[in-house]
């Protein structure tokens, strides 16, 4: 049985749809990524798990139970705020065990919880200092702490790291997935950042406008998208639309029809190729391949990006191992080709 | 460098200052001068702080006066007494106002907020006189009473304890509406969510999370009703009876009745340093409380 079960949710502010018959269902012990552009209606589906929001319609189940008529202080869940919201009045270890005064737990067991979430999240020291006198990364760890606290079954994580800086983000991403690990609870995650979804999730499920398009692996939604808004949305793509004969994509422009994969479904008239995928050659080749002119080459460290301008006034993304991208120049005539199964065909 | 410059800056500090002194450290000086004089008849009714050749004719008997007729000691503990329940109420009263004006979406908030602050468009004598009109026995709410059944003959609601009390709660309720809701809606929304999250139920949420948070609004409100109240004249003196003793009728009779200066300057010297002190305690509180 899933723990988390959201069955036809929809929510509306008024005129605005914020969440249109959305269902999925999360296993227990997963991480779970809830990913989409801002105002996807992933946060309105978050605090309709959290209890914040009422479903107009539908019905959410946590480990079986239907929830959706509990208030926040009944459900087994804890959230953890993109703004953190610690109380500002009372100290980090108070605020740690805020949650678990309203179980009556006993202050003997109170304080060794306190102190044992301090330790995971490594800020024994900290206990008695207010949140203002904490960084960023410190009162992250205290709201993640608290949250928690009460070894809730589901623990909801609103952005968790988009107020951290770039560096700190990638090594409190490192941290969360431990942390998570070592916890065994169940973590959902709303991020609008494709690469801290596939970082940290095994799971991702791929919102726009308040719909969920595509729920799958995090390898999954990378390498196999279900439409032209996935493959857009996470990581870069180069997207060509034509028209289709049998097995060929016919593009306005290029001479050459570009082959199409074979599992290619039918009907599908558009191609994405991850720029990885594309291969760049200094002499023309035999079958298949694209005439284009190097725009500009950004160097990234391991990898090289290469803005081409192709023929019919494509525009195309190559990303190149740093070391073979030396004989690109600037200006330079090159012909992009790919393994036709190394790219995607969609029919939306 | 700043924009304003070294003169901006002095003058920017120096005008507030200047109001400060002249408008009030002065005339506390000069009413602390008419304190330490005698009563006399003639213009200024007082005798001069000076004698002849510069020798200070100064005298504490105003202020062993006062100490010794247990009538001003009452009247300050009676003010103080009125003054504190008064405070009690309007903030009973007011904190739910409060909330209910934050809380309330965004048109009506501004409409609830105008009619919180209406009453200052009539003169507060008026209103005070009004109230008058409303609790005499043969006023609106008596008639209302006996016409309705409830009582058979009309009840004492004027010239007593109760009606003064009113006339506070009433007249000083917005001072304490304003400030709570001023803190109330600075107060960050999901705060409030976080603990409900954290299993707190709603009651809990208030007393944990949103009164303690909102306490420097409750704090400036009080005072703002403490202090007023305190050396109120006005009501005590419309809607009070016989028996109110408050000071600042006791100050207004020592002026205008006994016209002996003297002594109602040292009643009022007394009743500035029994405010000031509770004010300095109040703003240690509140910057104590602001710094968390």
């Amino acid at each position: 049985m899933a723990l988390l079960e959201v069955v036809g949710a929809r929510k509306r502010f008024g005129a605005v749809s914020a969440v249109e018959d959305v269902a999925f269902a999360v296993e227990r012990g997963e991480f779970f990524a809830l990913l989409g552009p801002s105002g996807c209606g992933k946060t309105t589906l978050l605090r309709l798990v959290a209890g914040f929001e009422t479903p107009d319609a539908g019905k959410i189940l946590i480990d079986g139970a239907d929830v959706t008529a509990l208030p926040p202080y009944a459900r087994p869940v804890n959230m953890m705020f993109q703004s953190y919201a610690l109380f500002p009045h009372i100290d980090v270890a108070a605020n740690i065990a805020f949650g678990l005064r309203q179980e009556r737990m006993d202050r003997r067991r109170r304080a060794e919880r306190v102190a044992e979430m301090l330790a995971l999240v490594q800020m024994a020291d900290f206990a008695h200092r207010r949140a203002h006198e904490l960084s960023g990364g410190q009162q992250q760890r205290v709201a993640l702490a608290r949250a928690l606290a009460k070894m809730p079954k589901l623990l909801l994580l609103d952005e968790p790291l988009a107020a951290l800086d770039r560096k700190l983000r990638a090594q409190t991403r490192l941290e969360l997935k431990q942390i998570q690990e070592r916890v065994g609870i169940t973590f959902l995650v709303v991020t609008h950042d494709q690469e801290e979804a596939l970082g940290l999730a095994s799971r991702v499920a791929v919102m726009d406008r308040g719909h969920l398009i595509q729920v799958g692996g995090s390898a999954e939604i990378y390498e196999r998208p279900n439409s032209r808004f996935v493959a857009d949305f996470v990581g870069e793509v180069n997207l060509f639309e034509g028209v289709r004969r049998g097995s060929l994509l016919h593009l306005r422009g290029i001479e050459r029809p570009i082959p199409l994969p074979r599992d290619a479904p039918d009907g599908a008239a558009i191609l994405a190729v991850r720029p990885e995928k594309l291969l760049l050659y200094q002499e023309e080749q035999g079958g298949f391949a694209i005439a284009a002119t190097v725009v500009s080459s950004d160097y990234l460290g391991g990898s090289t990006l290469v803005h081409l301008a192709g023929e019919g006034g494509l525009v195309l993304k190559a990303r190149l191992p740093s070391a073979s991208a030396e004989g690109v120049a600037r200006g330079g005539r090159v012909w992009a080709s790919w393994p036709p199964d190394d790219a995607v065909a969609l029919d939306r | 460098m700043s924009g304003i410059g070294r003169l901006g800056r002095l003058v920017l500090i120096g005008v507030p200052f200047l109001w400060f002194l002249l408008f009030f450290l002065l005339p506390l000086l000069i009413v602390f001068k008419i304190s330490l004089a005698r009563s006399a008849i003639g213009i200024p009714p007082y005798t001069a702080l000076f004698g002849k050749g510069l020798s200070l004719a100064a005298t504490g008997d105003n202020f062993a006066r006062i100490a010794g007729d247990p009538l001003y000691l009452y009247a300050y503990l009676d003010s103080l007494l009125y003054a504190a329940l008064a405070t009690a109420f309007a903030l009973l009263f007011g904190y739910p106002i409060a909330y209910a004006i934050a809380r309330a979406p965004g048109v009506w908030r501004q409409l609830l907020l105008f009619f919180v602050m209406l009453p200052f468009w009539t003169s507060f004598l008026i209103r005070v006189y009004a109230w008058i009109a409303i609790l005499k026995p043969n006023g609106f709410l008596n008639n209302l009473l006996i016409a309705s059944g409830l009582v058979a003959s009309p009840l004492p609601l004027l010239n007593n304890f109760f009606s003064v009390e009113l006339g506070l709660v009433y007249s000083y309720l917005p001072f304490v509406i304003l400030p709570i809701y001023g803190s109330l809606v600075r107060l960050d929304e999901r705060l409030v969510e976080a603990a409900a999250d954290l299993g707190a139920r709603p009651a809990v949420v208030f007393f944990r999370v949103t009164l303690p948070l909102t306490l420097p609004g409750v704090a400036a409100g009080a005072l703002l009703v403490l202090i007023p109240a305190i050396g109120e004249f006005v009501i005590p003196a419309l809607l009070g009876g016989p028996n109110t003793l408050m000071i600042g009728k006791v100050l207004w009779d020592e002026f205008f009745q006994n016209h002996d200066w003297p002594a109602a300057a040292a009643v009022a010297i007394v009743l500035v340093l029994g405010l000031a002190v509770p004010i300095l305690l109040a703003q240690r509180f509140l910057e104590a409380e602001a710094e968390g």
